[in-house]
């Protein structure tokens, strides 16, 4: 059986007045029935606008999503509400606050999917679905009559969660579901997200810029630099033998230090606006650049612990122990 | 995790429309006084030539110019019609007019500014375009014009009373929908399936009503004293009909000769009604807008 979802050379650049910005620049993506895999990059890199594509909520500039077999990839994204597709991938927002609108109760945010999408035209049957999604997600069903501002943070991203459940989506694309959450809330929303992936079978795209989340919910891994996917495979295979530089900065930088000595990048990130296409995009920041870097860009190729990387000199340090 | 679930747990139960209502008149005295004052408005307009002590109309040669007194509360006119009557009666024509402009120009007004700021691009230009050139004529002598070519019927007063004020609810429409689309909510609704119609009628629309109300009332204030300044340059109803603008025009020559309730008392009933609707335009957001409860 093929992928649930196929990205092949996606891109997605916006004109802007200095030149064209390649937010997503070529990126290879799959993502099998049931499967997790965890998307992580800084700030900017683009991860953000990828998982907008993949949600088929911007329209790609170039490349092709396939969604269980079928091109989606050309339809606008205006239409795409109309697709039998939309309700399969569904997306959870970083700010659940803002997700909800302001003016309607959680329920009928809840239910919105439910009528449009699964064609739930009674309210009564529709009431009960909405309650059953928000045992699911264990909100509390006196918060369903309430007004979004009137909920706790926690309850807000529980119920951004109910309702991007509601038609039963294959896919779930999180967008940094727990970044505007409290610490100890975090944790409780990052446990039901891995409880309702095991009791649902969904796959998660999880875009997040923390690893240790990534680690713990996602058994495959996919690094993004400026555009880019510059490593991935599986999640325990890089975070013990990152090949490419830029996974190995990346990890020493994550907070327990168990990853050995931080490495620190100097140097700028390049601009995205009109980048040579002929120099990798790591060079300039990147420890280990030779001239080389700057003749070719690198694509992703198998390396020796069974990951792929676009580098070069994959791995010219040693492996870090594992941890 | 017991701090988190008591964290999480449920505040106090959401409060009905009425209550709310309730609450916010009750909360600002002003509210009050404003609420009262269109109590007694819209009962003016309803019952008011059933309630009137005199026919509106009705001449009298023998009581001309009459000062106040018991029998007429506000004096009489030059032609000895009680001006307490014709008050009361030109409740219901000139609260017509503004309801029926404003109520025209916001429907019209707020689905044409929804649609160029939501959509963007093209119609976002046309109704642009169009708007600054209705905002080029001086208003007041556009909606004279109107008045003057079509004929001066209530229907055309409340026409050219509802195009003037039509890019008011357009900017402010454009605008605020404008911020709105960039909002989570909006795309949240496209992935739950929703086509731009339904998101602008279920999403933007409801959101714009806190802005729209203060707008509509502040609204009613100018569209009634347009319709009044109309008539009162001759461009509006014709005497001998009771209109407060009409009748301050009649009775202004009459402050000169010591006649000074002619025109006063009309003039105080159309300065009330605007005032209460600046003051309820201050009350309506709180009663819409589900943050502010």
């Amino acid at each position: 059986m093929g992928p649930l979802l196929e990205l092949r050379n996606v891109s997605k650049v916006y004109p802007t007045k200095r030149g064209s910005l390649h937010a997503v620049d070529g990126v290879d993506l799959d993502i099998f029935a049931g499967e997790s895999v965890g998307l992580v990059g800084e700030s900017g890199c683009g991860k953000s606008t990828l998982a907008r594509l993949v949600a088929r909520l911007a329209d790609p500039t170039g490349g092709t999503i396939h969604f269980a077999g079928r091109p989606i990839g050309a339809i606008p994204a205006a239409a795409f509400a109309g697709q039998p597709e939309r309700g399969r991938i569904q997306k959870v927002f970083q700010d659940a606050g803002d997700s909800l609108n302001p003016r309607i109760t959680v329920a009928e945010s809840i239910a919105e999917p439910l009528e449009l999408l699964r064609g739930l035209s009674d309210p009564r049957a529709r009431h009960h679905r909405v309650a059953e999604l928000a045992d699911l997600v264990a909100l509390p069903r006196a918060c369903l009559d309430r007004y979004p501002h009137q909920l706790s943070g926690g309850q807000r991203a529980r119920a951004g969660i109910a309702r991007a459940l509601g038609s039963e989506p294959s896919l779930l694309v999180l967008d940094e579901p727990t970044a505007a959450l409290d610490v100890s809330v975090q944790a409780v929303i990052l446990r039901l997200l891995a409880d309702l992936r095991a009791r649902l079978g969904v796959s998660y795209l999880f875009v997040s810029h923390d690893l240790q989340v990534v680690r713990l919910l996602c058994p495959r891994i996919a690094v993004m630099y400026l555009g880019r996917i510059v490593e991935t495979g599986d999640t325990a295979t890089v975070f013990a033998q990152p090949q490419h530089p830029y996974t190995r900065a990346l990890l020493s930088a994550a907070p327990g230090g168990r990853h050995g000595p931080r490495i620190r990048l100097d140097g700028e990130v390049r601009s995205p606006i009109n980048p040579p296409p002929r120099v990798c995009r790591f060079h300039g920041r990147c420890p280990q650049g030779r001239p080389e870097c700057t003749e070719s860009a690198p694509a992703l190729r198998p390396t020796p612990p069974g990951t792929l990387a676009a580098c070069h000199f994959p791995s010219a340090t040693p492996p870090n122990p594992p941890s | 995790m017991p701090s988190v679930a008591a964290a999480e747990s449920v505040r106090s139960p959401p409060p009905t429309p009425w209550r709310l209502l309730a609450r916010a008149v009750t909360g600002n005295p002003l509210s009050l006084l404003a609420g009262a004052m269109l109590v007694l408005f819209l009962g003016a307009a309803l019952f008011g030539p059933a309630l009137a002590p005199h026919d509106p109309l009705l001449t009298n040669a023998s009581r001309t110019l009459a000062p106040p007194s018991a029998d007429h509360w506000f004096g009489t006119d030059q032609l000895g019609r009680d001006i307490f009557s014709r008050v009361l009666a030109g409740t219901r024509v000139d609260f017509l007019i503004a309801l029926g402009s404003v109520s025209l120009a916001a429907t019209l007004g707020t689905t044409l500014g929804m649609c160029a700021g939501f959509l963007g691009g093209r119609t976002d230009r046309l109704v642009g375009r169009a708007m600054d050139m209705l905002m080029a004529f001086p208003l007041f002598v556009l909606a004279m014009a109107i008045v003057a070519a079509l004929g001066n019927s209530v229907a055309n007063i409340v026409c050219a009373s509802a195009l003037i004020n039509l890019p008011f609810y357009v900017r402010l429409a454009r605008t605020e929908t404008g911020v709105l689309r960039q909002a989570g909510f909006i795309e949240a609704a496209r992935l739950s399936g929703a086509r731009t119609p339904r998101i602008l009628r279920r999403h933007v629309l409801p959101n714009l009503l806190a802005p729209l109300s203060v707008q509509a009332s502040l609204n009613m204030g100018w569209a009634m004293l347009n319709a009044a300044g109309l008539s009162f340059i001759g461009l509006g109803l014709r005497p001998p009909a009771p209109e407060w603008g009409l009748m301050v025009s009649e009775g202004a020559g009459y402050v000169v000769s010591g006649e000074w309730w002619v025109p006063l008392f009309p003039g105080i009933a159309l300065m009330l009604s605007v005032l209460t609707f600046n003051l309820l335009g201050d009350t309506l957001p709180a009663v819409v807008d589900p943050r502010r409860r």
